[in-house]
């Protein structure tokens, strides 16, 4: 099974990195852009062919490790 | 009185302060690997800055999880003193020792240079040598050091006194251009609602001896162990 997890800032949490960007794409050329926010990606394998279980195991490691649930969430996507 | 001092892989200003609680103030000092189960023997625990785990995913998320962090969990709970400083207040946060979350800093520098910070509360054993009030100034050297909680725990913390330092002027005033990093209300040190834990992201461990010019820093350490010899007085 291979996990592909997305973990973002949540909407509110100030991301100056994200306005970096926006500024620096503008400064650019690319004058369309808003609202940049910048997140992490993450793949794994996973030993595990039950599809239930798999999840549980994914959503563990992202509320225990792979996020700080204060101020980020995550979503996720099995394939396997 | 006996220190232990947290040494996670990537751990840097660990030697500093067991340089301050040894050489310069005269107590026993213990390194305590992150492997180490057992903190038995030790009246506080510093969780020093530096860049455990190599900030990977995020400052102090991996170090969280090292072994020895089950025993400072347990030595917390039991009223044990524990100072988190700049890395070591990122560990304490991950950990859920202490409320709330460190945000890269709003400049995206990384910021290497003095502070003032307040002391907000001098009732505590890490300030109790200080006034109430009193400016200390203190170096800062750090990315992520931008607090941040949700507003009903800022407001539980202004209710039970647990903000502890907040940056400010050289002459005492919380301004936001005080503010070097975004850090929410200025906060600079926060402690637990029990008290026992402090963490802090300024580096006191370098400003604690005369010939650095500075030794603002000291009065946290000294506050330390006066509560701890006070403490000794009223068991016996």
């Amino acid at each position: 099974m291979k996990a592909k997890i997305h973990v973002t800032l949540k909407q509110g949490i100030l991301d100056p990195q994200g306005k970096a960007i926006e500024h620096a794409l503008d400064s650019l050329g690319f004058k369309n852009v808003a609202n940049v926010r910048v997140g992490k990606y993450m793949e794994l394998d996973l030993d595990q062919s039950d599809m239930a279980k798999a999840e549980a195991e994914v959503k563990g490691m992202c509320e225990k490790l792979l996020a700080n649930t204060i101020i980020e969430e995550y979503r996720y996507e099995l394939q396997g | 009185m006996n220190i232990g001092v947290i040494v996670f892989p990537g751990s840097n200003c660990d030697h500093d302060c067991r340089y301050v609680f040894r050489d310069v103030l005269g107590q026993d000092v213990t390194m305590v690997w992150h492997k180490e189960s057992s903190l038995a023997g030790l009246d506080a625990v510093i969780l020093p800055g530096g860049f455990s785990y190599g900030d990977y995913l995020r400052t102090g998320a991996i170090a969280r999880f090292s072994p020895v962090m089950n025993a400072v969990k347990e030595f917390v709970a039991g009223g044990g003193l524990a100072l988190g400083i700049c890395n070591g207040f990122q560990v304490l946060l991950e950990a859920g020792l202490l409320p709330g979350v460190m945000l890269r800093n709003r400049s995206l520098h990384f910021i290497c240079r003095e502070t003032y910070v307040k002391v907000e509360n001098a009732a505590t054993p890490f300030t109790n040598g200080c006034r109430s009030g009193q400016v200390l100034k203190i170096p800062i050297a750090h990315a992520d050091g931008n607090y941040y909680t949700d507003p009903v725990t800022l407001a539980g913390f202004q209710a039970n006194a647990q903000i502890i330092l907040r940056y400010c002027t050289a002459d005492g005033k919380v301004t936001p251009e005080a503010c070097p990093n975004g850090s929410l209300d200025n906060i600079a040190g926060i402690r637990n609602a029990e008290g026992n834990v402090l963490g802090m992201m300024p580096h006191p461990e370098r400003c604690a001896e005369a010939m650095l010019g500075n030794e603002d820093g000291r009065m946290i350490f000294e506050s330390m162990i006066a509560s701890f010899e006070r403490k000794k007085l009223v068991k016996v």
